[in-house]
């Protein structure tokens, strides 16, 4: 049986990964809750953010806050773009998951051009630090990631339940024509949406940058874990979507400890099959 | 039945000495430039390398070896005095695309000769296609050697014919070697298949030695997330480390480690990225798997003095963070070795003829003296444990090939 520090440690670290899941999948609850776009280019597009954060960072020695204000409008303004090929060519939703996925491919190829498929690694300072709390380590960069996750998921979700713009897109996203009808500009607030997404796709892929090990492929790693993640917290719902990736997390990290690393992949399916056989009525 | 031996042993050595005549004159003939251009219609031959997809980190060293030996190859005279064109396709780190690739190139490209791509389970892939169409194969990265039963095959890079036991066998005697020698080891791998292999071998070696394996993990090839692995290899604080990692996972654990204020008392990684690992400040000391580096007296043998500044400065060109001449690339280099000293030596591109003078020939290669008579046509294996000293790799078992003795934190 694993000591109680052991399983402490596993389900501190797996409930901070589950925050770079929240982080990641963010972008991707929305854009398929609201906008009906499942948007598989968000994880290459946040891969796309760690490369150019890497870039910045590592190449041309900026400071990361520097390099996230530079990363931030490019991709809202990526995300503005990519919507209105969407609008331009009516791509409904099933179509946004063929021309999203060529979207990525394109990005993973253009990475690999101008990184090469070689490893990349972000060296910083925090790499490895971490705070001490009795037996416990706490990694500094996952806690960073973590309260991100945390403060972006909150600071939307008030957006979307106290504010007009918030309240108008989320009425678009059951009605587009009755809420048109009170005088919602869905078109725009669209746009508005797009941008945010692919901006916290930015955000998500900074932090994949500091934490992770950077390779083209390794956008696809995140893919099944992640849908699993928008799935369980609910499209649209930026508070699920950051539960869910701590319920996740947490379960995988505790599955490591338990039984075997090997398990872990089957955690986030098994929970997502559990919930849909389940079908508790938060989810529907 | 001495006589036979001593027959077989005379044999040997003529084959020996008519192999490094052949090995020379090839090389010359390679290197020369006061020799004739090749001319005529090229030989083409045919392969895939993992230039996409997970694999494609380290597919890169192979491509660059291969370019950069086909090069040198039509600087020379070429082979048989004819430019030698390389088809070389990308199969994606997926054995069926490989598969199909395969088929393609021998059937639709009708490619001369084939060299196999990278990584166990495409070499796999594609050794049944050659294997359909009665062609040669030389290969160098196929690491569980039971499984290549093809008689066409030729292993370029010296795994033996059982890795498992040799290679932990060796890496135990080293360790061994130390004053404090480890009672204890943890084994974690991935679970990529050459690596869980030789994962499963260290775990059998090590217990059949008396040391205790207080834990052995498998983790998914891809694993992004090592804290948890951490958490439990500190917890089992075993003597000696032993990781079965593929490129950067190394480095990965170690960096987790380190978070948890944990350091490896004496750690081992099998196929890490020898850049990175190298670079790593966790990874003082940390050994590693060999077949090959470029420095005394590997860098002294055949060819190397020639193609080792090309490749440096090709993989410097191509943004490679390490560009030092290692065991993978020169896995690709021996692969074209092989395959064009039987081409000169038999003076033609019959598959069976190339095959059974390669079965029947002792080569020598960067890697050493090679021969492809074994059990699948493998020889004796040729491992090297290397070691971080003083930010450089240093080989530092076998003893008698060893340039530093190997050190301990």
């Amino acid at each position: 049986m694993p000591s109680l520090t052991l399983l402490s440690q596993a389900l501190l670290s797996g409930l901070l990964a589950g925050g770079l899941y929240g982080l990641l999948g963010l972008g991707l609850s929305l854009s398929w809750g609201l906008l009906r776009l499942v948007n598989i280019a968000h994880f290459a597009l946040a891969f796309l953010g760690a490369y150019i954060a890497y870039q910045l960072g590592n190449v041309a020695h900026l400071n990361i806050a520097i390099s996230l204000l530079l990363i931030l409008p490019s991709f809202f303004a990526f995300g503005v773009a990519l919507h209105w090929l969407f609008k331009r060519y009516h791509v409904n939703e099933f179509g946004s998951l063929l021309v999203t996925f060529g979207v990525a491919v394109l990005i993973e190829s253009l990475i690999q051009y101008f990184w090469t498929a070689d490893f990349r690694r972000f060296e910083s300072p925090w790499g490895t630090s971490s705070i001490r709390v009795g037996p416990i380590f706490v990694p500094v960069l996952e806690l960073a990631a973590f309260a991100t996750a945390t403060l972006l998921a909150v600071a939307t979700w008030l957006w979307l339940n106290r504010t007009y713009a918030g309240k108008a897109l989320r009425a678009s996203a059951q009605d587009e024509q009755i809420a048109a009808a009170f005088g919602v500009n869905h078109r725009a607030l669209s746009f508005l949406l797009s941008g945010l997404c692919a901006a916290y796709a930015g955000v998500a892929g900074v932090f994949i940058a500091l934490i992770s090990t950077l390779a083209p492929s390794q956008i696809w790693a995140w893919l099944g874990v992640v849908f699993a993640v928008v799935i369980i917290g609910r499209l649209g719902n930026p508070i699920g979507a950051l539960i869910a990736g701590v319920l996740i997390g947490a379960c995988e990290g505790l599955a490591m400890a338990i039984f075997s690393p090997a398990w872990a992949p089957l955690v986030s399916f098994s929970i997502l099959i559990i919930m849909l056989l389940w079908q508790p009525r938060w989810l529907q | 039945m001495r006589q036979d031996d001593a027959r077989d042993d005379g044999l040997l050595q003529r084959r020996k000495v008519v192999a490094g005549i052949g090995g020379g004159l090839l090389l010359g003939t390679a290197a020369s430039t006061t020799r004739a251009a090749p001319s005529g219609k090229p030989i083409r031959i045919g392969g895939t390398l993992s230039l996409t997809g997970p694999l494609a980190q380290t597919a890169l060293l192979h491509k660059i070896a291969g370019e950069t030996f086909v090069d040198i190859l039509n600087e020379g005279n070429g082979l048989l005095g004819r430019p030698v064109e390389w088809l070389l396709l990308d199969d994606q780190s997926k054995p069926e695309v490989a598969r199909s690739l395969y088929e393609k190139l021998i059937t639709g490209d009708k490619v001369d000769l084939i060299v196999g791509p990278y990584g166990t389970n495409s070499i796999l892939a594609a050794m049944g296609v050659a294997q359909r169409y009665n062609k040669v194969i030389v290969q160098s990265s196929m690491g569980i050697p039971k499984l290549a039963t093809y008689d066409m095959q030729i292993p370029a890079s010296p795994f033996g014919p059982d890795p498992a036991k040799e290679n932990n066998a060796l890496v135990l005697d080293c360790v061994a070697s130390l004053p404090a020698a480890p009672k204890s080891v943890t084994v974690v791998t991935s679970k990529f298949p050459s690596a869980q292999f030789m994962a499963e071998g260290m775990r059998d070696v090590a217990k059949q030695r008396g040391l205790a394996v207080p834990l052995y993990l498998e983790y998914e090839f891809g694993t992004r997330d090592f804290a948890s692995i951490a958490a439990r290899v500190k917890d089992a604080n075993a003597d000696f480390l032993w990781v079965g990692a593929l490129g950067l996972e190394g480095n990965q654990l170690l960096e987790s480690l380190k978070k948890l204020d944990y350091s490896p008392k004496l750690h081992y990684y099998l196929y890490p990225a020898p850049g990175p690992l190298l670079a790593s400040p966790e990874a003082k000391n940390a050994l590693a798997q060999s077949f090959f580096e470029d420095s005394p007296p590997f860098s002294t043998r055949v060819g190397v003095a020639k193609f080792s500044p090309m490749y440096r400065a090709r993989a410097v060109k191509a943004g490679i963070p390490y560009t030092q001449l290692d065991s993978q690339a020169m896995g690709t280099y021996n692969v074209f070795y092989l395959l064009t000293r039987a081409v000169e030596a038999t003076k033609s591109l019959d598959d069976k003829v190339l095959a059974q003078w390669l079965k029947k020939t002792t080569v020598e290669t960067p890697f050493g003296s090679q021969s492809f008579n074994g059990p699948n046509n493998h020889g004796p294996g040729i491992w090297l444990v290397k070691q971080v000293q003083n930010g450089k790799w240093v080989v530092v078992w076998p003893r008698a090939v060893a340039s530093a003795p190997i050190l301990t934190t």
